[in-house]
Order: structure tokens, then sequence, then C-alpha cells
């Protein structure tokens, strides 16, 4: 899960990472008293989950009083669109204003979890302030990354390779590890999945502050970090996503016309790649789990319905422990509730095969059943054609 | 032959008495699967089916003679019930359990590294099932035909089903089927199991079904081209999933462009795999490379 900037940055003070003096707000009178109670100049930063709001328009420098206005105006409301919004962009509802800081250095530094090593990495890099994969692409020896493994945690001499890779000045050295320590402290304590801070400057009177602050929770640890789940902005939510995530449903939407539904991620990302196959662009990912029921099956349907392009549903069911005959019964008991504007093709096998297409066989529904995935993937796609 | 288990392994399930752990390992037992023991702790001394229930694992291995152990708690227990059955020194531990914390799989590892005969397989995982022998996990059973000749080790549930389904469908059977696991952090990994089936004399061909994220797949392909005896057919689910976003499982996301299907697929051809680009024909391969 992610958090804003200003969330990530109360979190960085409570575990004593220098960030800017500032405020929260989400009127143009309350931003403008903000920033009259921090002295100019002020940054005025849109706090949206995306990153690149620099280059969107999103983040601007204030001299004056109504510099500060008109940013305030500018940003408050706007459509942001960056490289990770995607083209619709991101409405800005909340702005954080920071007392501007004299600049002398910007680094990079965060940590992520390495999944083939089993490791905590930290990467930091005197090229803070610009894009770390660009950095990564054109000067790779200019990224310092240093393991570490979970169970010794940090140790002096990690944060010693970091130090002497970022060449810091001698003076600087206590800070610095005071603060990267802290961060990796912070780290481990709310499961993070990545904690980024770029920039990391040295101001011009040598003091070390995080200009901005990036974190990710691991959604599998919020059961022990109420704090974070109160965090939650449902603002940031794709509104058919999170209707399905109340079901227990797994949804994605990928703008195709091409709906499915499938019991299993993996044969979910399976059945959307044969549905392209075909010739079709998939709708969705939606994933009804190994425990479907004829509940899920209906609000699948309905979640996958909303979307006004799906002109075909597949649905690909391997009944395992979930026996096709019940899932049948699902199907028709939800067809019939909902009245199904589009037409559904059905691929089932394993547990109770034959019963289940018997059910369907019977219900007087017009669903089209497939023989095997081939086969399926070809009838819908003939359909949407 | 098989890998990792066969007839004469014996089961202690962790989580016996919660309804899941309940339904599956009825479920082990009436596939043949030697379920010796359970373990809830504050319920040693009671029967579940029939099967002894423990307070420990250390007790339930102590008494029973346990050697493998299947894991249905929920979430915030797994990653304790993983290091339990570790210090017990269960030789094989499946951990079912999905949405384990990743900070919690990651010291599971660290110390599962200084184990070497320990295996853990999971978590977030179907199991592992030798036809006609011994299964521990919650696949339906009866999609497997036993005998071999081929090994299957998937990152994936009901995928893996659709796979062995279709290898049972043109009469080829299975050694083991091993699933792997969705997390990011997982236990036994595809070269551990590729390693495997190298040396079980029954095993003559591998099907290994990957998913986007990460670089296992990557990995696994080189270990291929460098030591692997037998033909492996390869597949690998997610060619139309966006970048960064999680499909489903906690481990498959593309971030950064890394982790593509694309990129996998490409590895897998550069090293010899027999690559399978239409699930739908899969068997079918099979049929063609192996016989």
């Amino acid at each position: 899960m992610k958090i804003h900037e200003y969330q990530a940055k109360e979190l960085f003070r409570k575990y004593k990472v220098p960030t800017p003096e500032g405020g929260v707000s989400d009127t143009v009178q309350e931003i403008e008293k903000i920033a009259a109670g921090l002295g100019l100049p002020v940054a005025v930063k849109a706090q949206i989950h995306a990153g690149g709001r620099g280059k969107g328009g999103g983040v601007k420098v204030a001299r004056t009083s109504e510099e500060v206005t008109a940013a305030a105006k500018a940003i408050l409301g706007m459509t942001l669109v960056t490289k990770q919004t995607g083209p619709e962009g991101r409405v800005v509802k909340t702005i954080l204003v920071e007392k501007g800081v004299a600049i002398k250095k910007e680094m990079y530094l965060s940590i992520v979890p390495d999944r083939s090593t089993a490791t905590l990495t930290i990467i930091a890099s005197q090229d803070g302030g610009m894009d770390i994969e660009e950095v990564a692409a054109k000067t790779p020896e200019r990224i310092i990354k240093v393991p570490v493994n979970p169970i010794t945690g940090i140790r002096g001499y990690h944060v010693g390779r970091v130090m002497f890779g970022l060449e810091l000045e001698k003076e600087l050295m206590k800070e610095f590890s005071a603060i990267l320590k802290s961060l990796y402290a912070l780290f481990v304590d709310y499961d993070c999945s990545m904690v980024e801070i770029n920039p990391l400057i040295i101001t011009e009177d040598n003091k070390i502050i995080a200009l901005d602050a990036k974190m990710d929770i691991d959604s599998n640890a919020l059961y022990r970090h109420p704090d974070v789940v109160a965090m939650h902005d449902p603002n940031e939510d794709d509104p058919t996503e999170a209707e399905a995530a109340k079901f227990n449903l797994n949804y994605i939407n990928l703008g195709g016309n091409v709906g499915n539904m499938v019991n299993g991620a993996g044969l979910a990302m399976a059945t959307m790649d044969i549905i392209k196959q075909a010739g079709a662009e998939p709708a969705n990912f939606l994933d009804v789990g190994g425990g479907a029921n004829a509940e899920m099956v209906e609000n699948g349907f309905r979640i996958i319905l909303s979307d006004s392009k799906v002109k075909g549903i597949l649905i690909n069911i391997f009944g395992g422990i979930l026996r096709c005959d019940v899932l049948a019964q699902g199907v028709v008991q939800a067809a019939k509730k909902i009245q199904l504007s589009v037409p559904v093709v059905v691929r089932m096998e394993g547990t109770n095969v034959e019963e289940g297409r018997r059910i369907l066989g019977e219900s007087g529904l017009k669903l089209i059943n497939a023989t095997d995935l081939a086969d399926a993937a070809k009838k819908v796609a003939e359909i949407v054609a | 032959m098989s890998i990792l288990v066969n007839r004469e392994t014996r089961v202690l399930v962790q989580g016996i008495t919660g309804k899941e752990g309940q339904f599956h390992t009825q479920q082990c037992i009436a596939y043949g699967t030697k379920v010796v023991a359970g373990v809830t702790p504050g319920k040693g001394g009671q029967k579940m089916d029939g099967v002894p229930v423990f307070n420990t694992v250390q007790e339930a291995r102590n008494q029973t003679g346990a050697n493998a152990s299947m894991i249905l708690v929920p979430p915030p227990f797994a990653a304790d019930a993983i290091l339990e059955s570790i210090d017990a020194e269960v030789e094989v531990i499946v951990c079912i359990t999905e949405g384990v914390p990743v900070m919690d799989m990651l010291r599971v590892k660290n110390y599962l590294a200084t184990k070497p005969t320990i295996r853990l397989i999971g978590p977030n995982c179907p199991g592992i099932i030798t036809p006609g022998e011994c299964k521990i996990g919650i696949m339906p059973g009866a999609i497997h035909t036993p005998g071999g000749p081929v090994g299957v080790v998937s990152r994936s549930g009901t995928l893996t089903y659709e796979v062995v389904h279709q290898l049972t469908q043109v009469g080829l059977g299975q050694t083991t089927c091993v699933g792997i696991g969705g997390d990011p952090v997982n236990g036994t990994g595809f070269i551990d199991c590729l390693k495997a089936f190298n040396e079980d004399p029954a095993t003559k061909a591998v099907v290994m079904v990957g998913e986007i994220g990460g670089n296992a797949e990557e990995q696994a392909s080189a270990w291929i081209k460098a030591y692997m005896k037998k033909p492996v057919v390869g597949f690998i689910a997610g060619l139309t999933a966006p970048p960064g976003r999680r499909m489903g499982h906690a481990g498959a996301i593309v971030s950064g462009g890394q982790g593509t299907a694309s990129a996998k697929i490409e590895s897998m051809q550069q090293c010899g795999i027999y690559v399978c680009k239409d699930l739908g024909s899969l068997g079918k391969l099979c049929k063609e490379v192996f016989t």
C-alpha cells in the first residue's frame, strides 16, 4: 500500500529522519496561511501517489505570497498527468507546503527487498534529484548497492560502504549514519516494500534533509500496522477495483472488450494471454480465488459488466476443491439474477465437470460451451470480432 | 521414484483443527497420504478424524516420527509455524498459507539457509504431490496420473492443475508435481526442483511453469542450459499483464522493466527449453517433445 509524501514524512519525523518544516491542506486559504507561517520561499507540492509530479507541473516554488496563491490555485483540483498516472491522470485534492531550503548537493537513497538473495538492499547515489532508473542505465558506476541480511540487521560497515561510496564529507558522516540507521529501522518496523528519498539533500549550512519521501508498505503486513491503514486515501483507488476488493475479488481493468473470470492468479494471467493470442483484447484480470462460491461469481459478473466496453465474457474455471457442479449452479443463479447482456463462453474442467456441463446445458441460459481452452478463446474472440 | 515425498513420508499438519486444516487433512488422507499427527497449540491430546493432535511440532515429531509438515495456519502465524518445524528438524515443510508478510519470509529464508537438510515449499502454494503415493497440499488428487515420466514445477496453483490435466489427457503421467508458490520470497525454487528431477531416474522430462515478476525463471534457464540432462517444456503466464500492477500473486509484478514474460520466454528459448506459447496446446507439445 502506497502512502502520500506528507504521510511518509510524518513517519520519518517519528524516526528522527530530518524533513523540511511544512503543513498540509486542501484549501487555498489554508495553504496561504501555512506559507505565511513558514516564511518565504516555500515549495507547493501536489500529494498524489504517482511519481514524476514535478515534471507534470504538480510541484512549484513560490517566492512571494502572490506566487503562493497562484501555485495553490493552479495545483489544487488540477488533473495531474505523470508517466506513472497513465493518460487519465489524477485529480489533486491535497497540497503539502514546505519551507524552502538552500541546496548544496542532491543525493539518492532507498531501501528495497531483493527477492532472489532474500536481503534488504540499500541503494544510494550522488546523482540525486533525477530519475534513478536513468542514472542506473547511463552511469551504473554512480549507483551504490549494499545488501543487508535481515537477521544481522544494519551494521556500521554497511553504513560505511554507503557513505564512502557517496564520497561524503567527514563532518557529515555522524549525521548520515544516524539517518540511514533510522531509515532502516523504519523500513523493518513498518514492513515496507520500498522507502525512497529522492533527493536527500545537503543544505548550504551543511545539514542533511529528506526533501522528498516515498513509502510503499507490504499489504500482507497491514494487519500489524493500523496507523498505516488509517492513512489509506480512497481517492487513489480505482473505484471498480475497490468495489471488487470488498468481495475478496482481485480485479484489474485492462481496457479491452473480452471480460474474463478465472479461479487462480496464474490461470487468470494465462487466460488473458490466450484471449490476446486468439485476436481479441482482454478487458480485465479477475481472480475469483480457489474457494469461489455463487455469490462471488455473481459479484464478478456485476463488476465485469460495469465496464461498458465488455462485449463478451469468458469464464475459465479449473475445478479442484471448487467442484464444477457447484460453480455451474453459481453461474446459473448469478446469470438469472443480473440478466446477462452479453454472450458468455464457459470453459470448465476438473472435478464433477460432466454434472457441471449438464447444469449449464439445462439452465435455459444462452451460455456457450467450450470444450477446451483453445476452443474457448476462439469462440469468445469470434463474438467480439 | 519421485522427488522429496513418497509413500513412506509421514506427515504432520500444523493448524489441523482449523476449518481449512481439517478439510484438507481429510482430502490428503483420502488420497492415501500417511497423516500421522496434527499440531494445534492448546489442543494437544485431542483427536481429529482419528489423527492425534499435539501442542508442539517437537512433541508430534518425537511421538509419531513425522518427517514432513503441511502448514495451514493464518498468515500472522505462518512464519512461526515454519520456524517451529525447522527447529524440530522436520525435513520437508510445505506452507500453503497465502498472505505471509515479506519481512517474515526474509528472516525465515535466511534462517533456513543455515539448515541445508531441510526443505521448505511455499508459502502461497498448492503443495507437492507424488501421484499415487503422497499428496501434501490442496491440489485435486484425481487429475494426476502415477508413474511418471514427467516432473512438474510451477509458481502457480490452478495453472498447474491445468498443466497436469493436459499431461494426463495425452497419456503422460507424473513423477512429482511441486508448486513452489507465488510469493516473491519462497523456500524451494525452480533450480532446487530441477536438480532433484535431474537426479531422479524415474523422471524423464520436466514441465516448468513460470509467470511474470523477479528473475527466477531466467536463473533456472541458465541452470538448465548448463546442467539439465532431460528435456524441459516451459510456459510463462502474463504476456498481457500491464507493468507496475500486481497480478494476484504477491510476486507477480513487472517493475522497472524487470520480470516481463517476454524476457523470460526469450531466456528459456536461448537455453534450449521448449517454450509453449499457447496454454491450450501444452499437452500436445509435451507429447511431441517427450515421446
